[in-house]
């Protein structure tokens, strides 16, 4: 919930003027809206939430290029006016939706970042029903689409989506001898051995964060559960079974081998540059486990665009190293994104104008002019950086994608567990320790 | 207004003179006057007393008696209130002793219950130190500045600095001083002292002294401001008789100064122990009360369960205990404390 919560700030404050020239190459065609069949004549205004807002620059390309489409299609439909709200991501996802649904009076389409939150809306009867009326759209889109849904409908679709991995510096790899990859967890101790001695942080994790610190244990879960447990721990909120304990021992053994950086517990993970992303952009650090935004909070530590240049030249990224053992799928990844669902008590024309927002043309207009990683397979060909090339082909090719597991599991649990696997790193808790708090909230909801 | 009798219009007050040299044509009657002062009386307390009692009533009577009401319920803040589980004092059961229920009752102490009675406990203990510690620390500075000396406005202004300082700002800037690379560490390290592990905030023994430090540092000013006040109230010749007499300037701080301005002494006290138990701003944003809530108090608690877990009941729970325990101290205190205060401040008058 909190990385997916991030990943558009971050995009958004890290504007790329090559980017926006691209933009403004492609965004001047007319854009047929598909689906335009469900719409009739009557004069409809849409109001619409959402987190593009402008960065520390002044730049919003997110917020652009959202207005840019609805104008697009408010020019095909001229019956229809969309209202759009831009609100700051903790705002909007903490105070007002939640508010709006709450009063009655919500808005048309909102962000929607799925799983577990996801979940309680449509429990409590906030969200449109969109399986039918976008089935089309929701095959397009493929697997992406799962954590928008639940209990075999679809209730929001997804524009950006990414796995997560190992981000690298290439440079200090090879200062410390290291020829390839880890694919292994053997391997990444002996490239964790190799850096050390190198004099080289071999990684950093924002552990003050909770979250960046949690995503560790996520991926032992991962490897040490299999798909069926892991699945159905989202709606069953089962942890009894012994790879989530499993899961904890091995971030325990991993924590043991002393990889990350020194008082990683005070350690944010985005801002400054004693930031867990700071030390990798400023080459103290060799390594960090995060989503696809990343690369642009990397290159928001650049001082300008030669030095954002070198970095991105200088970045790696490999998926997740296998585990020994465990029952999990060794492709499976992890992943999130955004969304936008509909109010249930929207006009019919909303589900219209999401088959619009994600249809292949607008998507590749959101890769090119936002350089965020696409849903529609379609798209992925305008992603023109090669680590997120990489990520999106690692993305394609997994056994299955698993929804980020706080926001999978909502923010009660969810919440719980984040807790639990800090106090890990802190060295107050125990792998048990996170099932028990996981546990015990599941019970208080 | 029509029943108006005659002696009664004979009898008007002075005021009527007035009225009549007006431009009013017939002089209204005693009484209707008297009704008239009285609606108008009325009138001016509504005038005057109705915003803000609207307002006392919109946002604290309404707002406490919400969280009264949420926090009977199992309830996630996402679905409507009236799809909300009715559970009695659940809440309550599960904050304090880990709930009724004894399938989860062990698990709940681990997860709820602990962690609530960590966070009262801090709050506890900073009320405990701020009168050990911040109280001595004060009195001995306000004294010091008490005497007359150069410079003394800038030492006043300086001292008085934190208090008048954002809490947001001032935390930040601590968060920044204390970074685990930052100042903090390179000022600790050439004093030979070394940072714990974990850093200055994150170390589980240091966490909560740095920030009773902080903390420390932030409210003492305005200490130090009242009982500077205090003291300018106390007759200059009582100390000058004491000195006379042959009383050190110990003895007349001590026998003189501190006894005369012990109204105000206990007034901050009061102030104190309600600000340590709500403690919150400083405390949210030096990372929230800790990653592992070292120095977590029964505010942060509430916020971080409450809010950002949506357990909006068990929140309500929290906020309601912890205005309860507000409100006992306060009322316990006025009843024990201040009430001599007030009875020798009207014998004085």
């Amino acid at each position: 919930m909190t990385t997916t919560r991030r990943t558009l700030a971050a995009t958004a404050t890290v504007a790329s003027a090559a980017l926006l020239l691209a933009a403004c190459a492609t965004g001047g065609g007319t854009t047929t809206p598909s689906g335009s069949s469900a719409t009739s004549d009557e004069p409809v205004t849409l109001t619409w939430w959402h987190n593009g807002v402008a960065g520390d620059n002044g730049q919003n390309p997110l917020g652009d290029l959202w207005q840019e489409l609805a104008d697009d299609y408010t020019a095909a439909h001229p019956n229809v006016t969309i209202k759009i709200e831009q609100i700051q991501n903790e705002d909007l996802q903490r105070t007002r939706i939640p508010t709006a649904l709450q009063s009655g009076d919500a808005p048309d389409i909102f962000q929607q970042w799925g799983g577990g939150e996801l979940a309680a809306q449509v429990d409590a009867g906030y969200l449109m029903d969109l399986s039918s009326v976008l089935s089309s759209d929701i095959d397009r889109l493929g697997g992406a689409v799962a954590p928008w849904q639940y209990q075999g409908s679809t209730y929001g679709v997804p524009f950006r989506f990414g796995v997560e991995g190992i981000w690298y510096r290439k440079s200090l790899f090879e200062q410390a001898g290291i020829t390839s990859e880890p694919t292994t967890m053997d391997e990444l101790n002996a490239a964790v051995d190799k850096l050390k001695a190198a004099g080289i942080t071999p990684i950093a994790v924002g552990a003050g964060d909770k979250w960046p610190a949690a995503h560790w244990w996520y991926n032992f879960a991962l490897r040490s559960c299999s798909k069926d447990v892991m699945q159905a721990s989202g709606t069953t909120f089962d942890f009894t079974d012994p790879c989530w304990v499993d899961a904890g021992k091995q971030l325990e053994d991993f924590i043991g081998t002393q990889p990350f950086q020194d008082n990683f517990t005070a350690t944010a993970a985005q801002q400054g540059a004693t930031s867990s992303a700071g030390l990798v952009a400023t080459g103290q650090a060799a390594m960090e486990l995060m989503g696809d935004w990343n690369i642009f909070v990397f290159e928001g530590f650049a001082a300008d665009d030669a030095a954002k240049e070198e970095l991105r030249a200088d970045l790696g990224w490999f998926p997740m190293p296998a585990t020994t053992g465990g029952k999990g799928d060794p492709t499976a990844a992890l992943g999130g994104g955004d969304g936008f669902s509909c109010y249930k008590d929207a006009p019919k024309e909303c589900a219209d104008f999401l088959s619009f927002l994600v249809s292949d043309e607008a998507q590749k207009r959101f890769a090119e002019k936002v350089g965020g990683l696409p849903v529609a397979p379609a798209a992925t060909s305008a992603v023109t950086n090669e680590n997120l090339q990489e990520l999106a082909a690692v993305a394609s090719n997994a056994g299955y994608v698993q929804l980020w597991l706080d926001t999978t599991f909502g923010m009660n649990v969810g919440g719980a567990m984040n807790d639990g696997i800090v106090a890990i790193f802190a060295g107050t808790g125990d792998a048990q320790g996170v099932i028990d708090l996981m546990t015990a909230a599941a019970a208080t909801q | 207004m029509t029943t108006v009798t005659a002696p009664a219009r004979e009898e008007g007050p002075a005021v009527d003179a007035t009225s009549a040299a007006g431009t009013r044509p017939t002089p209204t009657g005693n009484t209707t006057r008297q009704r008239k002062d009285t609606a108008r009386k009325w009138a001016e307390i509504g005038l005057f007393v109705g915003p803000a009692l609207a307002l006392f009533l919109t946002f604290v009577v309404y707002p406490v008696a919400s969280a009264a009401r949420y926090s009977l319920f199992k309830w996630n803040g996402v679905q409507q209130f009236s799809e909300a589980t009715f559970i009695g004092l659940e809440n309550y059961a599960r904050a304090l002793f880990g709930g009724t229920d004894p399938a989860t009752q062990a698990a709940f102490r681990t997860a709820y219950s602990e962690p609530f009675w960590t966070a009262l406990g801090h709050n506890f203990a900073i009320i405990g130190l701020s009168m050990a510690v911040q109280l001595p620390l004060a009195l001995l500075v306000a004294l010091t500045l008490n005497r007359r000396f150069p410079g003394r406005a800038i030492a006043r202004t300086i001292i008085f600095a934190p208090y008048v300082l954002s809490e947001v700002i001032a935390g930040i800037m601590w968060l920044i001083i204390l970074d685990p690379n930052g100042i903090a560490t390179r000022m600790a390290g050439a004093a030979g002292i070394t940072m714990p592990a974990g850093g200055w905030l994150e170390s589980q023994t240091w966490g909560f002294w740095v920030v009773f430090f902080v903390v420390t540092w932030k409210y003492l000013g305005l200490a130090i401001i009242l009982f500077l006040a205090g003291l300018s109230g106390v007759p200059q010749e009582l100390q000058e008789a004491a000195s006379i007499d042959g009383a050190s300037w110990w003895q007349v701080q001590w026998r003189i100064n501190v006894p005369l301005i012990g109204p105000t002494i206990r007034i901050w006290a009061f102030l104190s122990i309600i600000g340590s138990i709500q403690l919150f701003d400083m405390v949210w944003v030096l990372n929230k009360g800790g990653t592992t809530g070292q120095y977590s108090t029964i505010a942060s608690f509430m916020m971080q369960v409450g809010y950002f877990r949506n357990d909006v009941g068990f929140g309500s729970a929290i906020a309601v205990i912890m205005f309860l325990i507000s409100l006992v101290i306060a009322l316990a205190y006025m009843a024990v404390m201040l009430r001599g205060d007030s009875n020798s401040a009207g014998k004085a008058r």
